[in-house]
């Protein structure tokens, strides 16, 4: 006989909310990384044209469907969304060491240098972030480039202001205001103390500055900015199926537009699973 | 100090500090326009005329397009003209930028300004209902709908709704904002409306996300006071809450977040204007942009600009002037 409570029987469930929470993140990740890479190995497929094979409709030989040269779709989708995803990281890259930088400088060298980056914040905000992103690609002379630039440039204010209030907060900690008392070098502070408090926060930034990153390079070839034609960015894709729109060939905007929306959707996800994953209170709001 | 003392000087205060900031940027324009490999004089003569031009010509369009002085006093030159209202002439519609984006204006401001108010009214109303039905069902459902939204691409977006109510439903005309081939003093306010819809509706659904999301967080906060819980103790109904206590503590900060959004609507309407092909200021941008017509697209950037400053401006104004502690914390200072 087993005299077990009704409190005892509880059953702990297999998989609590912080591992449902990594293998989301396990699952965007893998994801993006099977689109950027098949997408890349698609680039024979994506620009082979076959004439017997013209605005089909979508089928299983080609999920997609395929456009008036005879091109798959699927493999055009993929191999644009690939050159997305390469051009997001690296614009991201850039702009989070940027936003790292002028964050800590303006939390720790005064007001004056503070007022400074504040102010080149307030500037780079205060044109439309759009036309922002047109003025820099102009100035660069379009092209890959010049997006990347564009991209990069233009997406750090949020994120260095984030950086920023966090030096300013833990500055104040009392740990950090202790270990200064006791006498420890600066640089030992900021490496013992700051470091392992800044970085995952400066980690989960980063990574939900890709899906903005991504839209806005694909909003900046579809105005016809940066990619050249023959490169099957998304942006481009979707930009040349506006002519055959009125023809009723919807899935040629429908299925890429469907996936760029996805990619986005996975970034986002991975970031915020990341987030709540290094600061499980974010997660509760 | 009078409160309205205090007010004068807090306004003054922010006036000068965005007018600097509107200094820089079109700085920071004037810059990026002039380092751009574009030669304005190619793009002028074109390229046959590139190839007959007598060098006498070439010395006098290069004075005239101020290519032999140096770019500070360029900008000077264009600040001045600027604030006497000659923004120079564009070169794809050959005639003074100023009446170029006169008329764009109009259009752009027509477009952004019902999607301005359509997704901030309807935008508030949702956050508000999802605030204070947290977790349940209408929650889920306005909370699914934002953050879909906020990563769906705005042209994206608008080539669906051309798809399905353009081309398949032939609801609306597939672009422009009057009927082609109809006289314009012939076009009644109806056609203007009836071209305005479309692209009105895809940036108001896209606008309506942002201002969600945020007042549902600020909703969600305020339910959790303790002012709402005495209210909830001495029996009050959850229409009379809100009226009392939810919607004046939420409303400043969605009308000033609807301000500072101006930027974000003035680039959505970018998009959007280029998939209708609506004669906005956005459409002017990207031509200008695509064929190398800086005067164009500096005046453009400049406007833009100066539209995001008014936005900031109010929304920081209102902060001042409507929130009464403020308003008293001011007078204090």
């Amino acid at each position: 006989m087993t005299d077990i409570t009704i409190l005892q029987q509880y059953k702990k469930p297999r998989l609590n909310q912080r591992h449902k929470t990594l293998i989301y993140f396990i699952f965007a990740v893998v994801l993006l990384l099977c689109i950027a890479i098949s997408g890349s190995l698609m680039g024979e497929i994506a620009i082979t044209t076959r004439s017997d094979a013209k605005n089909l409709l979508p089928s299983m030989a080609h999920p997609f469907g395929t456009d008036w040269l005879g091109r798959d779709m699927l493999a055009r989708t993929l191999k644009g969304l690939s050159i997305s995803i390469v051009i997001g990281i690296l614009a991201s890259v850039i702009s989070a060491i940027l936003a790292g930088i002028l964050g800590v400088l303006a939390a720790s060298f005064g007001k004056k240098t503070d007022a400074v980056i504040e102010f080149l914040i307030n500037v780079v905000l205060g044109i439309p972030h759009l036309l922002l992103l047109l003025l820099i690609s102009y100035a660069l002379g379009k092209g890959m480039f010049g997006v990347v630039i564009a991209v990069a440039v233009s997406h750090w204010p949020m994120l260095a202001r984030v950086i920023r209030g966090e030096v300013l907060a833990i500055k104040e900690a009392p740990y950090v205001k202790i270990a200064k008392k006791l006498g420890q070098h600066n640089l030992k502070i900021a490496r013992k103390h700051m470091l392992p408090h800044i970085f995952p926060q400066f980690l989960v930034g980063f990574i939900l500055l890709f899906p903005h990153a991504v839209l806005h390079e694909a909003a900046l070839t579809f105005l016809g900015f940066g990619l050249k034609p023959e490169q099957p960015g998304i942006g481009i894709i979707l930009s040349e199926s506006m002519k055959y729109l009125s023809l009723g060939m919807w899935w040629l905007a429908v299925f890429p537009g469907l996936a760029l929306l996805s990619t986005v959707l996975l970034f986002d996800l991975m970031g915020s699973s990341l987030r709540s994953l290094i600061d499980p209170h974010s997660a509760n709001k | 100090m009078k409160t309205g003392h205090a007010v004068a000087v807090y306004l003054v205060k922010i006036l000068v500090k965005l007018l600097l900031v509107l200094l820089a940027v079109s700085i920071i324009c004037f810059v990026l326009i002039s380092v751009s490999p574009v030669d304005p004089i190619r793009m002028y003569v074109g390229e046959v005329g590139m190839r007959n031009i007598q060098p006498e010509t070439l010395a006098k369009l290069e004075s005239y397009f101020g290519l032999d002085t140096p770019l500070t006093i360029r900008y000077f030159n264009w600040l001045s003209d600027f604030v006497r209202g000659d923004m120079g002439t564009s070169l794809i519609y050959r005639q003074p930028v100023i009446d170029v984006i006169g008329v764009r204006f109009v259009n752009s401001f027509a477009l952004m300004l019902t999607a301005w108010l359509f997704s901030g009214i309807l935008g508030f109303f949702l956050g508000v209902i999802a605030g204070i039905r947290r977790g349940r069902l209408t929650d889920k459902l306005v909370k699914g709908y934002s953050l879909l939204l906020a990563s769906t691409p705005t042209f994206w977006l608008a080539l669906v709704m051309l798809m399905v109510f353009a081309v398949w439903l032939k609801w609306f005309p597939i672009g422009l904002s009057v009927p082609i081939g109809v006289d314009a003093s012939k076009v009644t306010i109806f056609d203007t409306l009836h071209h305005l819809f479309l692209p009105a509706l895809t940036l108001s659904v896209i606008g309506v996300a942002n201002i969600a999301l945020h007042t549902r967080e600020k909703m969600i906060d305020v339910m959790a006071e303790d002012y709402v819980l005495y209210a909830k103790a001495r029996g009050k109904s959850t229409f009379s809450i809100l009226r009392h206590h939810g919607i004046r503590n939420v409303i400043l900060p969605a009308i000033t977040l609807q301000f500072a959004s101006i930027g974000e609507i003035f680039g959505g309407s970018v998009l959007v204007e280029q998939v209708f092909s609506y004669p906005g200021l956005g459409q002017a941008a990207v031509n200008a942009g695509l064929s190398g017509d800086s005067p164009l697209l500096l005046g453009i950037a400049v406007i833009s600009a100066a539209l995001v400053f008014s936005g900031n401006f109010i929304a920081n104004a209102l902060y001042g002037i409507i929130d009464p502690r403020i308003r008293r914390g001011l007078k204090n200072d």
